[in-house]
């Protein structure tokens, strides 16, 4: 796919939908995207990472779901109910497995008439520098549209799932606009999930509004099949005293390209950016976050951890500002990757960039394999080699895993990771 | 009990140990002094079954069993246990997880039943005051930010635990205040038991007055040069190395 297929696409997409409240806007961000093209290794923040290879698929932009695939997602979904689940297919909504409400809703759903949340809130916090962010924009139509009033703790986490299957490529764009009031405690997990045999490729866009002293956690697990391939680009606006956690956990996926950004707009905020990949094979996983320290007194805690097996490549570029105003910022950033063998790669980069002077930030970045000593150390002990590579690999993911809140959902991450690398946890560490 | 028999080991094809010779019956304490560099940890990663070192000669044999072929493991489960020199630190793994997984891996390999989680505790507790280990080290990360001499003390409280037949002593004195000393001391005291034996690697004397040794052997460069009783050690403190190495 190159900049002329996608020209062919938005036409087509523009004609297929009656004009709607973000007819404009998609306009306006395709002439944006016209301009730029697909990100190449020539753009700064894709140095180290190549769309070449992924947009290689003659990709199909819009798709029909069949009755076989539905059948599939429901007894994929059946067996699950504690969550409130927005259910998306092919890039189309599916309201008949979906658990709407006045408050948990979608795009598709909000478009027709003007609606003022959508010209105060779309399109305002995402990184609108990005081409893919703008393209993302252009195609604005699926994904959920979430209002969460103030005062309320979510009884239950709300699901975003992504099913993909098609015969042939195909492009997906997803955009989630979710908004929680004040005082609000919510938890949110977002899947994509390739059921098919052919090529995905989805784009994605998150804005997440957090008022203020509201307590969101916003879990991104990835694991889907080798056949996809993913760009997500996720902005969050932080009010005062709210808290704000994203896990970012990437296993599967062939490309995982994931920005990440937040900006604290009230003090005494809290951000956390909480990643683990663990790769293998050819896998590549690309973090990109930003973090901005616009007002005095917030705090930021950022632990990205990964393990790299086989042929598998990792990027991590944590940037983090702390503007003049930003006076006592605690801003903390660390960095670990395990490289287990020597054809895998990992580039990392931390960015500090302070401009006020009363502030914290410690930031470190390790690069290394299973230390031998260590090895050796509990094999003396009795401990053979595979439990305590086991015992390990553990301590180091729980680092990242223990701040899942919701306890099936953590369980769900230990089970795959522990089929990823080959081990058995039979222990509470 | 045991028998090191002409070991020869080497690293990066460096020979280190140059045919070392060793007899410890049960109940006996053997210690072994010697230079830095002699070799001393060496032999004792050697016998615990380090793959970094190649055994090019000789054998390892532990109450009538061979234990050259045998990885680190399935050594530590005959009974082989080393109070290490630099003890190192697994963050995210608890001490109390750390010795419960050592635990009931022996007891795995050797057949026993797993331990009830109510004894496992009280053997804690007990070997924990025995080495007047505060509770607290417990729960905390293997090792992670212990002091040097916390670690020993650490080091000594696992083989309390794990009550091996052969227990490896490798400096532990070093990092140890003189009370610490004692308490360490004391409790491999009251570990020892005539079907068990110990080999202390120190420096120092100090140590052999509270852990009393039944022989002492120097070692330099590779081998052994001499052996004698517990008064060796103190020929050796005060004369140092240079009359034996001539
Ligand atoms: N991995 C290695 N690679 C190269 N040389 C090594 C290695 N391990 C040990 N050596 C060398 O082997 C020799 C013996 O080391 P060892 O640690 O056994 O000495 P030691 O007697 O325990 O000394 P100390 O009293 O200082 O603890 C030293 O010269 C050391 O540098
Ligand atoms: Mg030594």
């Amino acid at each position: 796919m190159d900049n002329n297929d996608i020209k062919i696409a938005f036409d087509a997409f523009i004609k297929q939908h009656a004009p709607d409240v973000l007819t404009a806007k998609r306009k306006e961000a395709f002439e944006t995207f016209t301009t730029k093209g697909f990100p190449t290794k020539k753009i700064e923040n894709w140095k180290y990472t190549s769309l070449k290879a992924v947009l290689k698929p003659n990709y199909a932009t819009v798709n029909t779901v069949s009755d076989n695939t539905l059948e599939q997602v429901e007894a994929l979904l059946a067996a699950k109910s504690e969550t409130y689940k927005l259910v998306f297919v092919n890039g189309v909504f599916q309201e008949q497995l979906s658990d709407i409400t006045e408050e948990i809703n979608v795009f598709s759903n909000v478009l027709k008439a003007s609606n003022t949340e959508i010209n105060q809130y779309f399109d305002t916090i995402s990184d609108s520098s990005e081409a893919m962010v703008n393209l993302n924009t252009a195609f604005a139509s699926s994904g959920a549209f979430i209002t969460l009033a103030n005062n309320k703790i979510l009884a239950k986490p709300i699901e975003l799932l992504f099913f993909a299957k098609a015969e042939t490529p195909v492009f997906l764009q997803a955009r989630n606009l979710i908004r929680v009031g004040e005082n609000t405690h919510a938890n949110i997990i977002e899947k994509h999930i390739n059921l098919g045999e052919a090529i995905v490729l989805t784009n994605a866009v998150t804005e997440l509004f957090a008022a203020a002293s509201s307590h969101v956690q916003y879990t991104k697990l990835q694991n889907d099949s080798l056949l996809s391939n993913l760009v997500d680009n996720t902005s969050v606006s932080q009010q005062k005293d709210s808290i704000v956690t994203v896990n970012t956990f990437s296993f599967g996926g062939k490309f995982t390209r994931n920005n990440l950004t937040f900006h604290q707009y009230g003090s005494h905020c809290d951000s956390v950016l909480n990643g683990l990949s663990i790769l293998d094979g050819k896998q590549f996983v690309d973090n990109h976050t930003l973090v901005n320290h616009n007002v005095p007194d917030c705090e930021s805690h950022e632990l990205y951890n990964a393990i790299y097996d086989e042929k598998s490549t990792g990027v991590f570029n944590g940037k983090v500002i702390v503007k003049q105003a930003a006076q006592k910022t605690n801003a903390y950033q660390q960095n670990k990757n395990i490289l287990l063998s020597d054809t895998s790669n990992v580039y990392a980069k931390p960015q500090l960039e302070i401009f006020a002077d009363d502030v914290k930030c410690s930031h470190g970045c390790t690069i290394g394999q299973l230390d031998d000593k260590v090895l050796f150390y509990m094999k003396q002990r009795g401990i053979p080699k595979a439990k305590a590579k086991a015992l390990l690999f553990y301590a180091f993911a729980n680092e990242n895993v223990k701040a899942v809140k919701i306890p099936a959902l953590r369980n769900e991450i230990t089970h795959i990771i522990a089929s990823k690398l080959d081990v058995t946890f039979d222990l509470e560490v | 009990m045991l028998q090191i028999k002409n070991i020869h080991a080497s690293v990066n094809n460096k020979e280190i140990l140059k045919g070392i010779n060793l007899a410890i019956k049960a109940g006996e304490v053997h210690a072994i002094m010697g230079p830095n560099g002699a070799g001393k940890s060496t032999l004792s990663s050697v016998v615990a079954g380090n793959e970094n070192f190649e055994v090019s000669q000789g054998n390892i044999v532990l109450d009538g069993e061979e234990l050259t072929e045998l990885s680190a493991d399935q050594r530590a489960h005959k009974g082989v246990f080393v109070s290490f020199q630099y003890p190192v630190e697994i963050p995210g793994v608890s001490t109390t997880n750390f010795i419960k997984t050592a635990v009931s891996e022996k007891r795995k390999a050797l057949g026993l039943p797993e331990l009830a989680a109510k004894d496992f505790l009280k053997m804690l507790r007990e070997k924990a005051a025995l080495l007047q280990m505060d509770q607290k080290f417990l729960s905390r990360s293997l090792n992670e930010g212990f002091s040097g001499g916390e670690k020993k003390r650490n080091e000594i409280f696992q083989m309390a635990m794990l009550e091996p037949k052969l227990a490896i002593l490798d400096e532990t004195d070093s990092g140890l205040d003189i009370d610490a000393l004692k308490v360490v001391a004391n409790g491999v005291n009251a570990l020892k038991s005539k079907d068990n034996a110990v080999l202390v690697i120190t420096h120092y004397q100090r140590l052999l007055d509270y852990i009393v040794p039944d022989f002492v052997h120097v070692l330099h460069d590779g081998k052994i040069i001499k052996s004698g009783g517990k008064e060796l050690a103190l020929e050796l403190e005060e004369k140092g190395y240079d009359w034996l190495i001539k």
